[in-house]
């Protein structure tokens, strides 16, 4: 059995238990859209590892060993959950899917760098389920930070999160972080004045969910939604 | 004293007044066509100046001189390979920065030239002061103050010009990028030695880290050597910055270009906006904007129509009079009719429709672009041409479009990519055009009653929508989106809009005159051999079982190929005595519907296959036939259900 298969059955169980009380076998199944007899054979396996404890009949509990890893990977996986949808905008109802393949994968150091980068997030995007709290030896958030700024600074990583151009409202200004998209639009955003570094003034949109109004190196430019939602910029603070 | 000839070249952005220098200075010598082989646009001048004869090729208004559209690419070759005596760089003082943009990438070509700092006037009340001399000596190229829609500056510039080409220029400073980027163009510039080819050579070792696919493909066959190498240099460029090479170069190059204009300009924002900074906010108001748009579009219709109508019955009055001397002439033989029924009524269906409906047409059209309101139009329309996978701009040759098709389908050259062009152009055929509305007026509106005809228009609203929507998804492609400038509002300038539509009205005669003469003489042809009413018979099946209409509503119709309006004319002519009271109000709908959608007319088509070429001008014109006769019975039996 792979880890992965493992960390996904922890998980299953991490979601599903109650104050402790053990899961049924069919419980499960259903969750996984599996046959029961599978459940069970895998349950076995897992008590074997000292993870769940496992009687017939009346189901399955994770014990604490495997509760710390469970724990550990339904925290990477809302914390991906985060990444991709606060910033990488991909839709809420394909997070989920993606972050399940993706916590595997996810090493505790970069755990620890994402959750520092998103800014502690408490909440995950799609169900508002709670994301478990780190394991590491910091009593508050703020300590974590403040150990990890000097580092953070030197990598020259952004302070602050990027954020379409279509996010900002209407007098709000930001810097040009990077913009997405094939060479020719690329090159023509940046032939109009839109390269990296640059303030652009959000002036107005159209009604409708129409285009953009800009200030750009003193002109004023159009922009069609299509446009706005490949230009990302550091919105800055009032 | 023989005298010398001279070219010079007026290239610069969008928008800044190019044109109107252009037409200060070569006043009526102009010559406009096409760049040899591309549909880009070619104006040229000639003009007399100190026992010089000077040649000015206006290039189009570009933000750049990469590849992204043909128009860049274009003026690029044209200034590297022909070499012009004197480049004339016209550059928007109220927008400095941007235009020093273009003009850093001008000084790269290594072409002779001079700045025209236009708009200062403009600038001026923006509370932008431009120190002319400094700017000279950061570019190390001649600057000139102009006001070009009051003709200040032209003179000094004209001399300026001269003086630059007599001298020779050696003072241009060198465009100088990071450290990081210099050491990479060096070692670029080391591979081509030896190389002759028509960019110079620094400019080509940057247009190869940009990743210039023209160039490189061109170098290639030269210095296969330096593409690899540049091709290597630019992935460390990239790994410098984590951006892409060629935003790294747009970059810095605009960090120069901001570094001039900080040090040349002085900035003094007014407390006050300023009155076109009002006009702006207003006419793109999310209420007020629509409003005054809407007001504004059917004022405008209302008042073209109104006088097109009244030139266009004046024009036909009198032309029609000549038939006596034709006949006179030519006898009532066969040569005769075919002279006067073909030849000289379709000169004359041209001239009464040409004149008095698009003439007007496009003086308001260059009017309102000029001043800058089209990209305002463009501006509030983006999201409802989105829905048919257009951007706003599309709007603009749709709106053309109820003026006279054919200007309509030359216009839609403004959008970016093929795929644009094609559905915008398709879109525009079934716009109702000024003969279409002759016919939904002259006859639902008149024998119905208006409201019809408003139901006729909504109708074909809806059409465009759906069929437009239909056509967005067949064509293959992704949509692109709007990105356009929309530069102050200023006062249009009364004799470049005057000449423009000179020029657009010459394009449109050139192109739909023979067509609507040959088309007119081969019918009127037919019809002196007596060959309309087989046709017509040949056709019953269509018209009459299917359509429900009379048989002679066929040779209407194929009339009606020349020019809409005339299927409703010649069925008057032909139901007399009792005219087309003769029709009963479901078939006059039917007619009416078929004539709108059936074909677009002969010079529609001719423009169709010169923006899109013939294949795509015959499946257009197929589907809209079949899309007619369809749409025409299904409306038979529908309204038959109600009557």
């Amino acid at each position: 059995m792979s880890s992965k298969g493992v960390e996904d059955y922890l998980k299953a169980l991490y979601i599903l238990s109650r104050n402790g009380e053990p899961i049924s076998t069919t419980e499960i199944a259903e969750h996984f859209k599996i046959a029961p007899a599978s459940v069970t054979e895998m349950l076995k396996k897992l008590a074997k590892k000292g993870y769940v404890k496992y009687s017939p009949y009346h189901g399955a509990h994770l014990t604490s060993k495997g509760f710390q890893v469970a724990e550990k990977i339904a925290r990477k996986h809302r914390l991906l959950e985060r990444f991709l949808h606060d910033v990488l905008r991909i839709r809420e109802d394909k997070v989920h899917s993606e972050a399940c393949e993706m916590e595997h994968a996810l090493s505790d150091e970069a755990e620890e760098s994402l959750c520092r980068f998103l800014k502690h997030p408490d909440l995950c995007p799609d169900d508002s389920k709670i994301i478990p709290a780190c394991d590491l030896p910091f009593s508050t958030c703020e300590e974590c930070v403040e150990l990890h700024k000097k580092d953070f600074e030197e990598s020259g990583r952004r302070q602050q999160i990027p954020v379409s151009i279509s996010q900002l409202k209407k007098g709000e200004r930001g810097k040009v972080s990077f913009i997405r998209g094939e060479h020719k639009v690329l090159q023509r955003l940046s032939d109009m004045g839109l390269t990296p570094g640059t303030e652009v003034t959000v002036v107005k949109s159209a009604p409708f969910h129409g285009p953009l109004e800009i200030l750009v190196r003193g002109s004023r430019l159009a922009l069609g939604r299509g446009m706005t939602e490949i230009i990302f910029v550091e919105a800055e603070k009032e | 004293m023989t005298q010398k000839k001279l070219i010079i070249a007026l290239a610069g952005n969008a928008n800044v007044g190019k044109s109107v220098i252009f037409n200060y200075l070569t006043g009526l010598h102009q010559h406009i066509g096409n760049w040899p082989g591309k549909t880009v646009e070619r104006a040229e001048g000639t003009l007399s100046f100190k026992g010089y004869t000077i040649d000015i090729v206006d290039l189009p208004g570009i933000y750049s001189l990469s590849t992204y559209s043909l128009e860049e690419l274009v003026s690029r070759k044209y200034i590297a390979v022909e070499r012009p005596d004197l480049v004339i760089n016209v550059v928007d003082a109220s927008v400095l920065e941007r235009n020093l943009f273009f003009t850093l990438q001008l000084m790269e070509l290594e072409t002779p030239m001079i700045v025209a700092l236009n708009q200062v006037d403009i600038a001026k009340r923006k509370g932008i002061e431009i120190d002319t001399e400094k700017l000279e000596q950061l570019l190390g190229v001649p600057v000139v103050q102009t006001v070009a829609t009051k003709g200040i500056g032209i003179s000094q510039l004209l001399e300026m010009a001269i003086k630059a080409i007599e001298k020779g220029q050696t003072t241009r400073r060198e465009v100088r990028y990071g450290e990081e980027v210099e050491e990479r163009i060096a070692k670029i510039t080391e591979t081509l030695q030896g190389i002759q080819f028509y960019y110079p050579r620094r400019y080509v070792a940057i247009k190869l880290l940009e990743g210039d696919e023209e160039i490189a493909r061109e170098i290639a066959k030269l210095a296969p050597q330096a593409v690899n190498t540049a091709k290597e240099l630019t992935g460390e460029i990239e790994n410098l910055h984590g951006h892409a090479c060629s935003t790294v170069i747009t970059s810095e190059r605009y960090e120069v270009a901001g570094r001039v204009a900080r040090q040349a300009q002085k900035l003094v924002p007014p407390l006050k906006p300023t009155a076109e900074e009002r006009l702006h906010n207003l006419t793109t108001h999310r209420i007020a904007g629509y409003l005054i748009m809407i007001s504004s579009l059917l004022l405008i219709f209302y008042a073209i129509f109104t006088f097109g109508n009244y030139t266009s019955d004046l024009l036909s009055n009198l032309l029609n009079r000549l038939e006596p001397l034709s006949t006179n002439l030519f006898g009532t033989g066969i040569v005769g009719s075919l002279v006067w029924g073909g030849v000289a009524e379709g000169l004359i269906a041209g001239v009464t429709v040409a004149l008095p409906y698009i003439i007007p047409f496009y003086i308001v059209l260059y009017f309102l672009e000029d001043s800058g309101y089209l990209s305002r139009i463009a501006f509030l329309m983006d999201n409802a041409m989105h829905k048919i996978g257009l951007h706003g701009k599309a709007f603009i040759p749709m709106m053309l479009g109820y003026g006279c098709n054919v200007p309509a389908c030359l216009g839609c050259r403004i959008m970016e990519t093929k795929r644009e062009r094609t559905l915008a152009a398709f879109v525009t055929t079934l716009v109702p055009c000024a003969a279409r509305t002759v016919i939904i007026l002259g006859l639902v509106g008149r024998f119905i009653g208006i409201q019809w005809a408003l139901v006729l228009y909504v109708f074909d609203l809806f059409v465009i929508f759906a069929l437009g929507r239909l056509a967005f998804r067949v064509l293959p492609g992704e949509p692109s989106a709007l990105i356009m400038e929309m530069s102050d509002y200023r006062r249009p300038d009364l004799k470049t809009v005057l000449k423009e539509t000179w020029f657009r009205l010459a394009e449109f005669i050139k192109i739909a005159f023979p067509l609507i003469i040959v088309g007119s003489l081969v019918i009127k042809a037919a019809d002196v051999f007596g060959l309309l009413n087989p046709v017509a018979n040949l056709l019953s099946p269509v018209t009459v079982a299917w359509l429900g209409l009379p048989v002679i509503t066929g040779i209407t119709l194929i009339f009606g190929v020349l020019r809409k309006e005339l299927s409703l004319i010649l069925l008057a002519a032909l139901l007399a005595p009792t005219g087309l009271q003769a029709l009963t109000p479901v078939q006059m709908v039917v007619f009416t519907l078929v004539a709108m959608f059936y074909i677009p007319c002969v010079a529609t088509i001719s423009a169709l296959v010169r923006e899109l070429g013939g294949k795509k001008a015959l499946f257009i014109t197929l589907f809209e036939i079949a899309f007619a006769i369809i749409l025409g019975g299904v409306a038979l039996r529908v309204l038959t259900l109600f009557t």
